[in-house]
Order: C-alpha cells, then sequence, then structure tokens
C-alpha cells in the first residue's frame, strides 16, 4: 500500500517539474518571437548600422567607416538629390553600394565626364535614380549602368559613427555634378 | 469604487501590452514570410482574372522562399515597379540571367539578360506593362512569390511554375540545328 503511494507522489512530482520546465520554455520562445520581430521592425523602419568598404565615396566615406543609414525617408519617399544613399547593387541583390544621389526621377544629369569637350546630358526616367561615388576617378555607378530604380534604396545614410574624429552628419558633395533647377530651394 | 478603477487600469495595461506584441509580430510576418494580395487587370489573363471585371483573384504570396532572391523559370513573382516604386506588379518569370530572349515589342528583338536581372512577361501579351516595355528587371526588386490562389473558393489552387509555350529562353543549339 505504502509503496504504491509514494510512486503516485514521484510522478506526480515529474508531472510537475515536466510542466515547469515546459512553461518556462514556452515563455522563452514566445519573448525570443516578440524581441525578434521587435528587432526586424527596428532595422525594417527605423534604422540600421553598416559598415562601408571601398574607395568610391572617398574623402566624404573612408574604408572601413560605420554610419547609420536610415530608414524612413525611403518608406516615405523623401529621398532628395545630395543624400548619401545605401542601396541593393543592381548587378547583385545580395551586394549593398553606398553612393550620392545625383539626380531623381526627370533630373538633368551630365554623362560625360569633366575632361570630355563635348557635353552629353540625358534625363532621369520616371521611378529610377542615378547615383554617383564622390571619388569619381575609381566609382562604379549609374555613370557604367544607367540609373537605378528608386526601389532599390534601402536607407539614407545620415549619420558617421566612427572613427570617432570624424563622428558627425556627412558633408555635402564635392563633385559639384548636381544640375540644380529652378523648382530646387538653394 | 477603487475596485472598478483598478479592472480598468487593468485591462488598459493588456490591451497595450497586446498591442506591443502583435503589431511588431504582424509586421514580420507580413515582411519576412506571407503576404495576401489582389490581381487587378487583364495582364495575366487567362490565369489569373478570367473573367475580368468585379471578380479579382486573391493570391498568397511566399516571401520566404525568395528571401535568397531563388527563383525559377516560369514562377509567378510580384515585384516592386520599376516605373513607380509604391506599386507591385505581378508577373511570370520568363527567363534568369544569361538567358537570350526574344522580345515581343521591346526596342530591341534580341536581348541577353544581365546578371543580376531577370525578365518577366503578364500572360497577356498586349494588355501588360512587363520588360517587353521596360527591359530587364533587377532582381533586388523581388518582393514574393505567388504559391497558391485563395480567393474565390471556386479557383483555390496551387500555382506552379510553367513557361507558356513559345516563351521562354532561347536554346543556342536549337539556333544552330
Amino acid at each position: 500500500m505504502g509503496s504504491a503511494w509514494s510512486e503516485r507522489r514521484i510522478t506526480r512530482w515529474y508531472v510537475e517539474m515536466f510542466r515547469r520546465v515546459l512553461g518556462k520554455t514556452l515563455g522563452f520562445v514566445g519573448y525570443t518571437i516578440q524581441y525578434g520581430c521587435i528587432a526586424h521592425c527596428a532595422f525594417e523602419y527605423i534604422g540600421e548600422f553598416v559598415v562601408c568598404s571601398g574607395p568610391s565615396m572617398e574623402p566624404t566615406i573612408i574604408n572601413h567607416d560605420v554610419v547609420f543609414s536610415e530608414r524612413m525617408s525611403r518608406h516615405l519617399c523623401k529621398i532628395q538629390k545630395g543624400d548619401i544613399v545605401i542601396a541593393k547593387s543592381p548587378y547583385d541583390p545580395n551586394m549593398n553600394i553606398c553612393k550620392r544621389v545625383i539626380g531623381l526621377e526627370g533630373d538633368k544629369v551630365c554623362t560625360s565626364s569633366p575632361s570630355d569637350l563635348f557635353k552629353t546630358h540625358t534625363y532621369v526616367p520616371k521611378g529610377h535614380v542615378w547615383l554617383e561615388g564622390d571619388n569619381l576617378r575609381n566609382s562604379t555607378d549609374s555613370r557604367s549602368y544607367g540609373p537605378i530604380p528608386y526601389a532599390l534604396i534601402r536607407g539614407r545614410v545620415c549619420l558617421k559613427l566612427w572613427p570617432p574624429h570624424s563622428f558627425g552628419t556627412l558633408s555635402e558633395s564635392p563633385t559639384k555634378r548636381i544640375i540644380k533647377t529652378q523648382s530646387d530651394s538653394d | 469604487m477603487a475596485q472598478q478603477t483598478t479592472a480598468g487600469r487593468r485591462y488598459l495595461r493588456a490591451f497595450v501590452s497586446g498591442f506591443f506584441v502583435a503589431v511588431p509580430v504582424t509586421v514580420t510576418v507580413l515582411d519576412r514570410f506571407a503576404y495576401v494580395a489582389r490581381v487587378e487587370g487583364a495582364s495575366m489573363q487567362p490565369f489569373f482574372n478570367p473573367e475580368g471585371g468585379s471578380k479579382s483573384d486573391i493570391v498568397l504570396l511566399n516571401r520566404w522562399s525568395v528571401r535568397n532572391y531563388q527563383v525559377q523559370r516560369g514562377d509567378i513573382v510580384s515585384i516592386v515597379s520599376p516605373k513607380n516604386p509604391q506599386q507591385k506588379i505581378i508577373k511570370r518569370v520568363i527567363g534568369l540571367e544569361g538567358d537570350f530572349i526574344r522580345t515581343l515589342g521591346y526596342k530591341n528583338q534580341y536581348v541577353r539578360v544581365p546578371d543580376g536581372h531577370f525578365w518577366i512577361e503578364g500572360d497577356h501579351h498586349g494588355h501588360s506593362l512587363d520588360s517587353n516595355s521596360f527591359g530587364p528587371v533587377s532582381v533586388g526588386l523581388l518582393h514574393g512569390r505567388a504559391s497558391h490562389i485563395i480567393w474565390p473558393p471556386s479557383r483555390w489552387q496551387q500555382i506552379k511554375p510553367s513557361l507558356p509555350p513559345n516563351r521562354g529562353p532561347l536554346d543556342t543549339k536549337e539556333e544552330e540545328g
């Protein structure tokens, strides 16, 4: 009689432990899902940290600089001429490029290099943007692959975070390739 | 009286905490896993909206399967329109990077699809804004793959990749023979 009763107690103890562990595991999984989703929303709609590599944006952004790119402007379609953007590369969607917006849809952009005698221009088609790196001599950009669709833009670089001595907002285009129209404010 | 206030405040707290769970989870699911969209227009007839008019098909878009930008020829995909970044269009993939395509009404009669791009067409040629108007599309614009038609119930089906007859990449061997 006594052994059956103590067996029941032990079984009940195991069931109790199992329920406790299951409860804690489910709670842990629930919290992970919730915080994972909050993280996704933050990186997708607020902004992300980007480590830049390559010489195409010198002297504004140098190799191994860390910048913060905000996502709101892109979702609200408020990217402007002169902004530095992070975009998906048109030739490899898993690679990102960091360039400056020289022209939005409808703008006139200069397709000839500064050393050419005859200047050629083109107009950026609807739904596209024209990107160029600040380091014109060492940058593959819209001058080689043409305008890219606006939807490939991921975010607008608004702040440089590393190295500490160049912390802060980024400077204007040093290349003077942006053609200002009458509708632009000064 | 004091008990009623605490009950109300407890309800408010539960609502707010539930809201902060439901909104991020829903947004994440819609961005990363699955999306539901209504197909409008006649560009994919007779596959979608065969009757036209007010009856539009509703499709389930699988966003998880395109997270690495892997698509097959014959898949029906939704992309962000290269002409209007606020609009999504749904078309069939005809050619992938490296394929040679004989176009219908594009500025060049033969096109080699560049790296990182693909060629899409609507099934209803002539009533479709697709690669025959704006050229090869960058794979970065891919939004999702249509996997099932879920409305109207009479048209419930799984969508399988299939190339329409005579629309596909040119096989170089054929051209030689």
